[in-house]
């Protein structure tokens, strides 16, 4: 059995601003209420320093078997509170999992995440990777598919390569690798012979990424085009002619700024010049 | 003579050592204390969160290799996605099952055929619908005949 104890406190005009369920109540319920807690403030901007508290103790056994909550970016947890640690909106994804929808222009390096790096410097059995970062990542020349001691693959510097992050966090230099756990490339490994590569924000990239994202549903209407989408904010376009990747660039810089409606009639008045 | 040492002197040895060993270790003289399981976890990515897509794309047939990509990525999350889903999927056959059946059956019955003795094919095809097995087969065996001079 879980009991929850909930603070009451008058605090609202403090700089700390405490969520909790109101009451001093002791409740049965499990993890609802932490849900609860959360759920009152789905799609309202919050601000750092701003403190999820919910107070647990256990009764009698120990071995309690309770759901997960999954903080995203934006979130940190302190011991048993989740403090809100960047400034914006709070958003949840079934069935557990709540973040911070922030905007920045700065990369941090993160695990996982598929990034555009330029290779500045080849050392020994090491490439340098500039990834945008506070260190520039490390990329195993082992990391390739079909790469061995004597086979090594055919990167130079000033070269563009599309990588994971294995390792990276605030206490390590990054690493990044071009295979996947099974070995294979999947897309990632040195790319784009001609093309543009140019610097996005960071809510323009997620933009692009998302499952059904307007912004490139009305740009394939436009003409035909290679894009790479780094997480690290870098994009990289390539079309047909100078032209018209220069035009691809200008209407992604754009668009960051335009309301859909807005975007939308600028797609169309370009897609009109050009017919 | 004895060459090394006897096996009870060694673990008489052994024993000391490991006496002098664990004296000498220091340890906490605190109770045990259990980690507390966390059940808040902490996620960097916004990847995940999202459901991001892949990075790679390519539109109108620019670059056939990463559209081909574009579609084994992303088939692959919903696949993840889909996992708890039952997805038997049938997958197109040519035939139908009961033909299958049929050209089997009969498959099993010419190769039964083939790699029998010349006796048992005629009784073969007589016994051919007597599935129980409810009719014996009572007739003598042919034993061998001493020829007669």
């Amino acid at each position: 059995m879980l009991f929850l104890h909930f603070y009451c406190e008058n605090k609202s005009f403090s700089r700390s601003r405490k969520y909790t369920n109101t009451g001093r109540s002791r409740c049965f319920l499990a993890m609802d209420t932490i849900h609860a807690c959360f759920k009152e403030k789905i799609g309202e901007v919050l601000l750092p320093g701003d403190v999820f508290s919910f107070r647990l103790s256990e009764s009698g056994d120990g071995s309690i078997k309770t759901e997960k909550i999954i903080c995203g970016p934006g979130l940190r947890r302190n011991g048993e509170e989740v403090q809100v640690c960047k400034s914006g909106i709070l958003r949840h994804k079934q069935p557990n999992m709540y973040w911070i929808d922030s905007q920045q222009r700065r990369y941090v390096p993160a695990k996982g995440e598929s990034v555009i790096g330029i290779v500045t410097a080849k050392s020994g059995d090491i490439f340098k990777v500039d990834v945008g970062g506070s260190e520039q990542a490390s990329l195993s020349y082992l990391a390739f598919e079909g790469a061995t001691k004597r086979n090594r693959p055919n990167v130079q510097v000033g070269d563009l390569v599309y990588g994971q992050f294995t390792i990276a966090n605030k206490d390590m230099e990054p690493e990044l690798v071009c295979i996947d756990s099974c070995g294979r490339a999947n897309g990632m490994g040195v790319f784009g012979a001609d093309g543009l590569l140019f610097k996005v924000s960071l809510g323009l990239v997620r933009r692009l990424l998302a499952p059904q994202s307007e912004i490139i549903k009305d740009l394939e209407k436009i003409f035909p085009f290679e894009l790479v989408v780094g997480m690290n904010g870098r994009v990289w376009v390539k079309a047909k002619t100078v032209q018209q990747t220069l035009i691809v660039t200008n209407l992604l810089e754009t668009c960051e700024n335009m309301t859909s409606q807005q975007r939308q009639t600028l797609f169309k008045r370009v897609a009109e010049g050009f017919l | 003579m004895q060459r090394g040492l006897d096996a009870e002197l060694k673990k008489q040895l052994d024993e000391e050592e490991k006496r002098i060993i664990s004296d000498e270790h220091w340890f906490l003289d605190l109770p045990e204390l259990k980690a507390k399981e966390n059940y808040i976890i902490e996620e960097r990515s916004y990847a995940p969160c999202e459901d991001l897509v892949f990075g790679r794309m390519s539109f109108r047939g620019f670059n056939p290799e990463v559209e081909k990509l574009m579609l084994l990525m992303n088939t692959h999350k919903e696949e993840e996605d889909d996992e708890e889903e039952d997805n038997v999927s049938r997958m197109e056959t040519d035939i139908t099952d009961e033909e299958m059946a049929r050209r089997y059956e009969s498959l099993v019955e010419s190769m039964r055929k083939k790699f029998a003795k010349k006796r048992d094919r005629s009784a073969i095809t007589k016994n051919k619908e007597d599935v129980n097995c409810n009719a014996v087969d009572n007739r003598p065996k042919k034993a061998f005949l001493k020829p007669q001079y």
